[in-house]
């Protein structure tokens, strides 16, 4: 079973007390931005099978939302991170590059 | 007025712990900074308690004050004195961005005592119920069987547990199928 640390209340949580929210990093491409762009915003994701970075929420818990860093074959968690951060940190990144190196992810590698 | 009621009517059951309703109590969900000095001076003089540690509940001379997220607390006092409370905290917390709401009566509270109280939790929620990763004075908000709830231990061994009003048969319904005698498992004893 899959457990993440919240990095907000510090609890290792299990996968029944996680809701499982899509995928993180996101960028939103809002009323006024091409239809393109749009389309990506909305239906195009990630399905990565290796280095995954998704969004969960601790619902069952304090409630918030965070990002977690893992392995969609192994189930290996890299790490999880606040919400409030446009890009991973760089620990986690590091974490990634040790066991994939030359792992990428949208932008991000 | 009206005749208040708690939401199971204080009832109880006997199993190798005992699980009972606590009937009415007063519950305050307060929203805001919890690192502010405001919050930390509101909290103190509705309840004589200070900002609790996270994860944690403490007491006060006049309630106890539980950590629930980075930016909310729940305040738990006598049933009565919900509108001094709440007014002391409004007062404190005039000049910030915060939240004081009562919700006492959206809530219900159960108590589990007696023997293997640990267990009676530690069947039906997620949650590390071992003496070493929970104690007296932790809380936890987490899930009991399929709904939310919280929780925190008292000096007694005994717990007490918060959930949603309109849950409170099936909690209550929960807990005495966990705690019926022959139940007992006795991984932490």
């Amino acid at each position: 079973m899959l457990t993440l640390k919240c990095p907000y209340c510090g609890v290792d949580a299990e996968e029944t007390e996680l809701h499982a929210e899509g995928e993180a990093h996101l960028k939103r491409f809002g009323p006024g931005s091409s239809d393109d762009d749009f389309e990506s915003y909305l239906f195009m994701r990630e399905n990565p099978k290796g280095v995954h970075f998704e969004r969960w929420r601790h619902q069952s818990g304090c409630g918030k939302f965070f990002h977690a860093a893992r392995c969609t074959m192994t189930l290996q968690v890299f790490g999880t991170y606040p919400a409030q951060t446009l890009e991973p940190p760089q620990d986690i990144k590091d974490k990634i590059s040790a066991t994939y190196p030359g792992w990428s992810w949208r932008e991000f590698q | 007025m009206s005749n208040v009621v708690s939401a199971l009517a204080g009832v109880s059951h006997a199993g190798f712990a005992k699980i009972e309703e606590t009937g009415l109590n007063g519950m305050i969900t307060v929203r805001g900074d919890l690192g502010s000095s405001e919050m930390a001076a509101a909290v103190k003089a509705a309840t004589g308690a200070s900002v609790p540690a996270i994860r944690k509940i403490a007491a006060g001379d006049k309630g106890r004050v539980a950590w629930m997220s980075p930016d909310e607390l729940l305040v738990i006092v006598a049933y009565d004195d919900v509108a001094d409370t709440m007014a002391a905290l409004n007062d404190g917390l005039s000049g910030v961005h915060a939240l004081v709401a009562n919700v006492s009566d959206a809530r219900a509270v159960f108590r589990i005592s007696g023997d293997n109280t640990r267990e009676v939790l530690a069947k039906v929620s997620p949650v590390d119920l071992s003496s070493e990763a929970f104690g007296a004075g932790d809380f936890r908000r987490s899930r009991i069987a399929q709904v939310a709830a919280a929780f925190w231990m008292n000096d007694d061994n005994s717990f007490e547990v918060v959930c949603f009003r309109s849950v409170a048969q099936y909690v209550f319904d929960v807990l005495r199928v966990s705690s019926d005698k022959g139940g007992e498992v006795g991984f932490f004893s």
